[in-house]
């Protein structure tokens, strides 16, 4: 379906038709929230021969431990969106996890999240977030099980079908007053990371808490952040997947474009609209159509990622 | 309760004539009021009593009643909580005096401090 230019954009917005029976939200060029399929593709990118077409996942947030309202039962929730997943009619060459997959880094917690995915069949990538640190080696744990052999505090990067994927750790050594922190050294190791790739390289980023400030107050952004995305400057297609704020979120920097992702576990407010960034305690009926996944899919002979975000009652 | 604080209850206790002694111990009272034994709640991703200030040999305790985990962290080192989940408390007792501040490690927007005076 995704061979040839006209027919394969047809079968592609059909298929975004199919999954937009859930939400389904665009990153375009421009500032754009419209759901009209036509705008449903994401940043513009120059062409990339070298780019195949394929689809993966983003799953986030899943708080296995978590059982407090307005979800009793974080382990039943993620369990429904591997199975969304896994109902996709065109599989995910991979997942990616964007951090917070336990409630308390406890092994149980980790333990049954490796189970759960490892049914799937497909490779998952991680990167942790603030609550997967939490063993009493700060992150040991998370990175022992799910990143053996990564850098630092568990960066690391890979290509595929000429993409390029860099899982930045922005949740490790947090400074007092601060938000999210990369710190000097995950900073020069993504400089070398970078050097010398062409500028045509479509590049996708995942972090576990943004790498824009959507909300200072609540520490929802990354201080760092501005150094690392100055290093992305050049690259003609960068979209940058975060987790941790639980909603929908979205902006166009130049050719940056920014995604968050909704949790499997609990949603949390709009930024300000409470007292506190604590779980959103919707009634029981609505917990569902606050949770979900995000499937990219990058389409030959338009070089742009589609990303389509869907919950849990679609 | 100090050592010194007792002594000096005592003494004015026995010289209830002597009106000097009298406004010393008001003035002492009112210098560091608070008790051997401080409580700050955790809540709404807030450290609810930001400063508080306490006698040396004051235990701190910090318990945390949010649905999140929260930890107490000292920015020098000095002291550092597990995780502390629903409900979950940490007390820390501050020999010397000095300004201690600290923030939550997984939510460094929270901040905190606590002054111990003589």
């Amino acid at each position: 379906m995704f061979d040839g230019d006209d027919t394969g954009r047809r079968d592609f917005l059909k298929c975004m038709a199919w999954a937009g029976t859930g939400a389904l939200f665009a990153v375009s060029g421009g500032v754009s929230t419209s759901i009209g399929l036509d705008a449903a593709l994401a940043a513009p990118l120059k062409r990339s021969a070298a780019a195949t077409p394929f689809t993966f996942v983003q799953l986030s947030d899943s708080h296995i431990g978590f059982n407090k309202p307005p979800n009793a039962d974080a382990r039943a929730t993620f369990r429904e969106a591997i199975a969304k997943v896994k109902a996709l009619p065109h599989q995910p060459d991979f997942i990616i996890h964007t951090g917070d997959v336990s409630q308390l880094s406890r092994d149980d917690e980790f333990d049954d999240a490796d189970q759960m995915l490892k049914a799937t069949g497909l490779p998952v990538f991680f990167v942790p977030g603030e609550h997967d640190m939490l063993d009493p080696d700060g992150g040991k744990a998370f990175l022992d099980r799910f990143r053996k052999g990564s850098k630092g505090a568990g960066w690391y990067s890979f290509d595929h079908r000429g993409v390029h994927f860099v899982a930045l750790v922005n949740v490790a050594d947090l400074k007092p007053g601060g938000m999210g922190n990369l710190g000097a050294e995950q900073l020069k190791w993504l400089k070398a990371d970078l050097a010398g790739r062409p500028s045509s390289t479509p590049i996708v980023v995942f972090a576990h808490i943004p790498l824009w400030t959507v909300y200072a107050d609540w520490g929802w952004g990354t201080d760092d952040s501005a150094e690392a995305l100055k290093l992305l400057a050049r690259f003609g297609s960068v979209t940058v997947l975060n987790g941790h704020i639980h909603q929908i979120t979205q902006k166009v920097e130049g050719r940056i474009a920014f995604h968050t992702a909704r949790s499997t576990a609990f949603p949390q407010p709009a930024p300000g609209t409470a007292p506190s960034p604590g779980p959103l305690k919707v009634p029981p009926d609505q917990l569902r159509s606050m949770l979900g996944i995000t499937d990219a899919m990058f389409v030959r002979g338009h070089d742009r990622i589609a990303l389509i975000d869907s919950t849990l009652t679609a | 309760m100090s050592r010194a604080f007792k002594v000096l209850t005592f003494q004015a206790a026995t010289l209830v004539s002597c009106g000097t002694m009298m406004l010393a111990v008001a003035a002492m009272t009112k210098a560091a009021p608070a008790p051997a034994a401080a409580a700050v709640a955790i809540g709404n991703f807030t450290f609810k009593s930001s400063v508080v200030t306490v006698r040396p040999g004051t235990t701190v305790t910090w318990t945390n009643g949010d649905d999140i985990p929260h930890t107490v962290v000292a920015k020098d080192g000095l002291f550092k909580s597990k995780v502390l989940d629903t409900g979950d408390h940490f007390s820390f007792t501050f020999a010397k005096p000095g300004q201690f501040g600290y923030f939550c490690s997984l939510h460094p927007h929270m901040t905190g401090t606590v002054v111990v005076k003589a």
